[in-house]
């Protein structure tokens, strides 16, 4: 299968906000060297849902880390909103996490001593948002993503879709150009994660969020505009959905994956 | 073998969370050793007889102490080894799934506490023979004596005290680690790390009702301590105090941990400003937990404050009253014969023949050469008059004053000397003469508490009456100053009159003072001995003399001070360290759960300087809690130390109080610096 890239003239051409260059990442010894990503370039456009999909081991969870800053690539460049990510620092580094920047992660997304308000309003305390500010925020954002009654809980008395969804909430409320999300849906059951899934919908479709999300489970992955496959740290192959419905989407995805070898779950 | 292996592997592997264990045990062992070392220290210093007496008692004392010392630094380390166990239940639950026993586990466990028990004790006595070789100046500037030569002491004996005793201790926690690892259960061990624990705030009006009682409380405990006594007869006096006081800081500790975060959280401006939500909901959680052992650090660190200060101030104002109070090197008083005196039917017949001569013939009858020993002599007579007694010099205060004060006898008959001898005395003492008219009187005394009560009769100008004369105190305050030399201020009034008013009288007592001729330190030495043979043996045998010397005050207040001393910053040293390291291995018992945490702030784009900055306020207010309430118990409890203290006046006070705070700041603050760093790498490690 060949990489259709610019197929479709429908969409109209837009910036991309994210922008990787024949990035690089290494671990390990001279002897014993791992290439986690081998030489991959992508874009993302503004408003696009972009799912990543490989099996355990391709990379996904490297290319995050090294998109969110959390670690750096051994060579090439990364551009948010045309600013070299690979080339900031300390301070700046942190600045660009928390000002450009939404993370949902697959666990471990919420403080367990805070409650989910506390937990939401952090992120934007942390950019010096007044408390007036942080509620109204708080409450359009609780409303869009339905966990108002939750609010007051902590993590412990929440269940695992709740618990996304307030990460999800945490994500989205500082208006981030891109949301990244690992394996947001791999400690959820079918149902809850049906749920998050068509919040993801919602927030990259009314609310315009720029969403890479990195999967290994198919049916996650069609909620999403685009497939991205990768494999040994390099670009296998990219299909879009286009027109297509979800289903004939998922269809096309299990292809592809059929063809890389196999389900993806079992390589897990 | 392979369990020897894996035991060092996994102490290495651990290292981080062994630091502050490690340096605890370490700082004990050397604590314990240059503390039981004392004695072997003073074999090389010049001391007179009196002194070696002192010492001696002291190194009995210290080691009596040091039993208590094994027991707190005992439980210390059971408690910390059991924070260090609970950290790997995890590990130790893979292992059993991998399939080793339980005994293995046991061995592992017995063969780390070996080696970090080893390690610490060969560590630990090095580092204490190298302190002891700096304390051993200590101990020769604290007994004022001469190092008769610099020597590099190990002793032996404290060595061998410091193994048996530490191998007991880490004896029993390889038994509680055997009993601990037999009994747990597998699926409790690897679901240890899950964290469960459970968020419960706390009723807001409950707390603020606990909270205001137990600071009534804890004021009640403070006044009665303080403004509410005047004496000391009775233990509940003080027990009770300290019962309402230990009760009211558990339950201050216990609401403010609930109410302080909810007064905050009201505070929306303060509380969703930067990481402060996180930095408030981790303290109060952890105080919610720690109630316990907060109350007892705040306990420790209080009696730490209370005893090193009042040791300290106890030496300082021994060694400065010496000077002031011990201005000549000797001074005799004897009984001249008198019918309502001492003398009775037993009297041997010399004495009463002794007591009818002159002292400075007392002196020469029993050998001792005036003009060849003495310089600077001056004799004077002291009268007492029956009709002259307490009672009757206070005039109409008696009531008020003997309603306040039940215990005194008001009918012991005062002191009085003519203001013409007392010159004498206070002209060669350098202490302010005074001048009499024919009807006045004046009082001179120091000791605290009799000085209040004089001053109130003074006040009031009530006269006196000695042989039908009528006398007006000249002064309304006792003035300041002493005619026996002592080591404390003890003089509790002499009546100053006109010579006139005892003319004729027989004296009571007749008093001489007096320098030694002889300067040199071996000199004074050697006058002293004579002279403490010559008389000493002599009382209600030939004479009724007593005597007293510089040499034996300077000895008996410098030897007790260092004794005071020693023990105090012994006990002190050893409370500070129990208790910070606490407070230390608490906080860095949660270091893996505020790993994750402070990951995840970082990935919310937290800046290093916010996540140091929570991480720091997060450990300062919980090492800061305790110290507070500590230093305010302290303010009282310091008052109440002083008030037993009276008699050694006050003067060393801020001195003493300024020393204890470097320990607190070198102990205290030294564990908290190393919790930090700690901490912070731990958070940073990837
Ligand atoms: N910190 C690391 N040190 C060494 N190798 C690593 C590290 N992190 C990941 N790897 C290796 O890089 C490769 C990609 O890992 P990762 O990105 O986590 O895969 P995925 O998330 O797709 O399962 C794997 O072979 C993994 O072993
Ligand atoms: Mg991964």
């Amino acid at each position: 299968m060949d990489i259709n890239y610019n197929e479709f003239e429908g969409r109209e051409i837009m910036e991309p906000i994210l922008k990787i260059q024949n990035i690089e990442k290494y671990y390990g010894s001279r002897s014993s060297l791992t290439k986690a990503l081998d030489g991959i370039s992508m874009d993302v456009n503004a408003g696009e849902y972009v799912a990543i999909m490989g099996a355990s081991g391709s990379g996904k969870t490297t290319l995050l880390n090294v998109i969110s800053t959390i670690d750096r690539v051994t060579s090439g460049h990364i551009y948010v909103a045309d600013k070299d990510i690979t080339k900031l620092k300390g301070n700046e580094l942190n600045r660009f996490r928390r000002e450009e920047l939404g993370f949902i992660f697959q666990d471990f997304n919420l403080l367990d001593t805070l409650t989910a308000y506390e937990n939401i309003a952090l992120a934007l305390s942390i950019q010096n948002v007044s408390p007036k500010e942080i509620d109204e925020r708080i409450k359009k954002v609780a409303k869009e993503l339905s966990i108002k009654d939750i609010l007051s809980k902590y993590p412990y008395q929440m269940s695992g879709g709740q618990k996304q969804r307030v990460a999800s909430a945490r994500a989205i409320i500082t208006n981030p150009k891109l949301v990244l999300a690992d394996e947001p849906t791999g400690a959820l059951d079918s149902k809850s994660s049906k749920m998050l899934l068509e919040r993801f919908n919602y927030l990259n479709k009314e609310l315009g969020a720029t969403i890479l999300m990195v999967t290994h489970d198919a049916f996650t992955a069609s909620y999403a505009s685009r497939v991205i496959f990768i494999k040994d740290g390099k670009i296998f192959s990219e299909i879009e959905r286009g027109d297509d419905d979800r289903k004939e989407f998922f269809n096309k995805i299990i292809d592809v994956v059929t063809l890389l070898g196999g389900d993806l779950n079992d390589a897990l | 073998m392979m369990l020897f292996k894996l035991s060092l592997k996994n102490i290495k592997k651990s290292f981080k969370d062994y630091t502050i264990y490690f340096f605890t045990l370490v700082l004990g062992v050397a604590i314990f050793y240059v503390f039981n070392a004392i004695d072997s220290q003073t074999i090389y210093m010049d001391v007179t007889s009196n002194m070696a007496e002192i010492i001696k008692l002291m190194t009995s004392m210290l080691s009596g102490v040091s039993v208590f010392v094994s027991f707190v630094l005992g439980f210390l380390i059971i408690y910390a080894n059991r924070f260090l166990i609970k950290r790997r239940n995890k590990e130790f639950g893979v292992y059993l799934t991998l399939g080793m026993s339980k005994k293995k586990i046991s061995l592992l466990l017995f063969f780390e506490t070996l080696f970090v028990g080893l390690i610490s004790l060969v560590v630990g006595l090095g580092v204490g023979v190298m302190l002891s070789q700096a304390m051993s100046l200590l101990v020769a500037n604290l007994f004022e004596a001469n190092m008769t030569d610099f020597a590099f002491v190990f002793s032996t004996s404290a060595c061998e005290k410091t193994l048996l005793y530490f191998g007991i201790m880490y004896l029993l926690v390889m038994i509680f680690n055997t009993i601990n690892i037999s009994k747990c259960k597998l699926i409790e061990l690897l679901q240890s790390n899950k964290k469960t624990e459970k968020i419960r705030l706390k009723n807001p009006v409950l707390c603020t009702i606990i909270f205001i009682l137990s600071t009534f409380t804890l004021g009640t405990a403070y006044y009665l301590v303080t403004g509410g006594i005047d004496h000391l007869d009775n233990a509940n006096k003080i027990f009770i105090p300290i019962a309402m006081g230990i009760i009211s800081t558990f339950f201050i500790f216990w609401s403010l941990s609930g109410l302080l975060l909810k007064a905050c959280m009201s505070i929306k401006g303060l509380y969703y400003k930067g990481l402060n939500s996180f930095t408030l909901r981790q303290i109060s959680s952890k105080i919610n937990t720690t109630v316990f052992s907060m109350t007892v650090i705040c306990l420790m660190l209080f009696v730490t404050v209370c005893v090193l200060s009042s040791a300290l101030s106890i030496k300082n104002a021994m060694t400065a009253n010496i000077r002031e109070l011990a201005p000549v090197d000797v001074s005799f008083s004897k009984y001249l014969y008198h019918e309502n005196s001492v003398f009775d039917v037993n009297t041997p017949q010399a004495v009463l023949d002794d007591a009818k001569v002159s002292l400075k013939e007392t002196l020469k009858n029993h050998g001792i050469d005036i003009n060849e020993t003495f310089k600077d002599v001056v004799e004077i007579p002291v009268y007492r008059i029956e009709e002259l007694t307490m009672r009757a010099t206070l005039g109409e205060q008696l009531d008020e004053i003997s309603k306040k004060f039940k215990y005194l006898n008001y009918d012991n008959e005062e002191t009085i000397i003519t203001v013409s001898d007392y010159n004498k005395i206070a002209k060669l003492y350098g202490n302010e003469t005074y001048s009499l008219n024919d009807d006045e009187y004046m009082i001179i005394a120091d000791f605290d508490s009799m000085v209040e009560i004089r001053n109130m009769a003074l006040n009031e100008g009530v006269s006196i009456t000695i042989n039908d004369k009528t006398y007006h105190p000249k002064y309304t305050e006792c003035k300041d100053g002493f005619v026996e030399i002592s080591s404390n201020h003890i003089n509790d009034g002499i009546f100053i009159v006109p010579d006139h008013a005892v003319e004729g009288q027989i004296p009571f007592h007749e008093l001489m003072v007096a320098n030694f001729k002889e300067t040199s330190r071996e000199g004074k030495n050697r006058v002293n001995d004579m002279i403490n043979k010559k008389i000493n043996s002599a009382w209600n045998e030939t004479t009724l003399t007593s005597v007293n010397t510089k040499i034996e005050i300077t000895d008996a207040s410098v030897g007790l001070g260092g004794l005071v001393t020693f023990i105090g910053l012994y006990l002190g040293i050893i409370f500070l360290i129990s208790s910070a390291a606490i407070l230390a291995l608490k906080e860095l018992s949660e270091s893996t759960d505020n790993k994750e945490r402070f990951q995840m702030l970082r990935r919310l784009g937290a800046d290093e300087k916010m996540i140091h900055k929570a991480l720091f306020s997060q450990i300062a207010i919980f090492f800061m809690a305790p110290l507070i309430l500590a230093i305010i118990h302290s303010i009282f409890g310091i008052k109440f130390c002083i008030f037993i203290l009276e008699t050694f006046g006050r003067k060393g006070l801020l001195s003493s109080i300024i020393m204890t705070s470097i320990f607190l700041v070198l102990i205290y603050g030294g564990y908290f610096i190393l919790t930090y760093i700690c901490s912070k790498n731990i958070i940073e490690e990837n």
